[in-house]
């Protein structure tokens, strides 16, 4: 019964992820049909094109044939256009961290201070109510007409993007600090700087990683529109050459490693939190 | 006559509500505490006992009157005066050797690592918690942190130690031993304590005085009980004595009827110096101790 537990969910996975492979192969088999268009076009696409044999969809064969193809040299540099799916998987999360540490060292001590004072929560609120929800694309312009440069402009947009919920759970975190650890630092007569790094701090952390962790990802969710738009370098760039290249498998390819990448730096938030968190 | 530790004049209390009413919690309350005392205050909830002991501690604010601790007038917390907290108040992320050093080091700055940690050490062996040393608040019951914000108040030495009914959240059982264990540590030390409690028995065990508190709002002291009961008295024996039952019933007539009614027989009743009574000795003996000056049966 254990093992079956142990066991069992990984193995319904697995089961899961044959059978959706096993349905896209079937959809993707080449089709038998009769020539039905005019010959000359037929002799003019080729006969594989002209018959609908072949879909311009990749079979589950191909699809994995590409992943070993971008595995095996990820990291090749052939031209602007032509960059290894690791150079670009490189961009976006350089770009990425850049953004978001950025936005952390913003982020955080501005935090502490709204949730420190409430005078200084009840001024910025407005400002931060209104910001909050703007999507962090449409700040792309006015970054390119400003910073007048369209790398910067991409950390930027990641750097706005993922300040928001550092600077609201740092906030929030720093508020709801129990008043009687609080109470406990004002009788032992510990100074303000003290009582922030050896109370405030570690009694808020775990709300602070739980802000750091949702800006990560979303920082990796606007990254790829942010990198469609600048063009140049980046995974986001690359889904869009590809698409211009009409090379749906490499698009796929594209798609599963943002996933992947996406799934990693949110574990390493996860492991991190798990690190400042300590049990009641 | 020594100089009381901590003197009271004339505090009081107000709040005012959200619709602009005012609540007077206590007002005029006098008293005073004698260095190497244990003083216990007995209340119903309401009465503003925490209040009180949060403006002693300097958390908190009077409306009015004075505070003074060994003769200065208490405007802020002060590591002269160490709380241990009803809800212990450990802080989770750090090892009980942590939280006390949290403490020392707050208290001397100057000292190094392995001073702290002697220091630490000594105060966690006098709880009985050596071993624990490393254990986090959550790995603790909640005797052994109710130790651990013991040591945590002793280790700086404070001239006095206030406890918001350190007990409350406990089992009887080890309620029980704890309470032995802080009048062996008193004893010790000869610390002076303002205590809150709600537990006439605790009261009756650990203290040298009890004062009464009459309901709030505006709250004032009743009366100050002499606990003239031997200070060698144990959990054990204490229910033994011949005072014991005498000091007890007229606590818990007090809480029961007379905290409420108060205001009736408070006539010739001088806030100024809330009376002494000594229920435990038996009328001739009390004759016999003179006037306002009760027989305090400490050796």
């Amino acid at each position: 019964m254990s093992r079956l537990k142990s066991w069992g969910a990984p193995l319904l996975s697995l089961l899961i992820l044959l059978g959706m492979i096993g349905v896209w192969h079937a959809l993707t088999l080449p089709k038998t049909a009769a020539q039905t268009v005019d010959s000359e076009y037929a002799a003019l696409v080729g006969a594989a094109a002209a018959t609908g044999q072949k879909s311009a969809f990749p079979s589950p064969a191909d699809f994995g044939r590409k992943i070993g193809e971008h595995l095996s040299d990820p990291f090749y540099d052939r031209g602007p256009n032509d960059k290894g799916i690791g150079i670009q998987l490189g961009y976006s999360i350089g770009r990425v961290l850049a953004g978001y540490l950025l936005a952390a060292l913003v982020a955080v001590p501005l935090g502490f201070l709204i949730g420190m004072s409430p005078t200084v929560y009840r001024a910025l609120d407005p400002f931060i109510q209104v910001l909050k929800p703007i999507s962090p694309l449409a700040w792309m312009p006015l970054a390119l007409f400003t910073l007048k440069d369209s790398a910067v402009s991409a950390i930027f947009v990641i750097f706005i993007c993922s300040v928001w919920p550092m600077l609201i759970n740092t906030a929030f975190g720093v508020a709801s600090v129990r008043r009687e650890w609080l109470n406990v630092a004002r009788t032992l007569e510990v100074g303000s700087f003290r009582t922030a790094f050896r109370v405030i701090l570690p009694a808020a952390a775990p709300t602070i990683m739980t802000g750091m962790r949702i800006s990560i990802s979303i920082a990796w969710l606007v990254i790829v529109a942010a990198e469609m738009l600048v063009g140049g370098t980046g995974i986001g760039y690359f889904v869009w050459n590809e698409w211009n290249n009409l090379s749906i498998t490499n698009i796929m390819t594209a798609i599963l490693a943002i996933g992947v990448v996406g799934m990693l730096l949110d574990l390493m938030m996860a492991k991190l939190t798990k690190l400042v968190t300590f049990p009641e | 006559m020594t100089e009381p530790l901590i003197r009271i004049e004339g505090i009081s209390k107000k709040f005012t509500g959200r619709d602009g009413t005012e609540t007077t919690v206590f007002e005029n309350l006098h008293f005073s505490v004698d260095p190497g005392e244990f003083v216990c205050l007995i209340g119903h909830s309401g009465c503003g006992k925490t209040t009180i002991l949060n403006v002693l501690s300097g958390l908190d604010q009077t409306s009015s009157g004075y505070v003074f601790v060994g003769g200065r007038e208490v405007n802020g917390p002060s590591l002269d005066r160490a709380v241990i907290f009803q809800s212990h108040a450990l802080m989770p992320w750090l090892t009980v050797m942590g939280n006390i050093a949290f403490a020392v080091s707050s208290r001397w700055p100057e000292w190094d690592k392995d001073k702290v940690r002697a220091h630490c050490q000594q105060y966690i062996d006098l709880v009985n918690l050596t071993g624990s040393e490393k254990k986090r608040p959550a790995e603790l019951s909640g005797g052994m942190k109710q130790r651990v914000g013991i040591a945590r108040a002793l280790s700086i030495q404070p001239k006095m130690l206030l406890m918001d009914e350190p007990f409350s959240a406990l089992d009887a059982l080890t309620r029980g031993v704890l309470q032995e264990e802080v009048l062996r540590i008193c004893a010790e030390t000869r610390q002076t304590v303002f205590m809150i409690t709600h537990d006439v028995d605790e009261a009756i065990l650990l203290a040298d005085k009890i004062v009464l508190m009459t309901n709030g709002p505006y709250a004032k002291i009743a009366e100050i009980v002499v606990n003239t009961m031997p200070r060698s008295r144990t959990r054990h024996d204490l229910h033994k004595h011949p005072h014991y039952y005498r000091i007890r019933n007229h606590l818990i007539d007090f809480l029961v009827d007379r905290s409420k009614a108060f205001a009736g027989d408070a006539v010739n009743h001088d806030p100024r110096h809330p009376p002494l009574v000594t229920p435990g000795l038996d009328p001739a003996e009390a004759a016999a101790s003179p006037a306002g000056k009760p027989l305090v049966a400490v050796k």
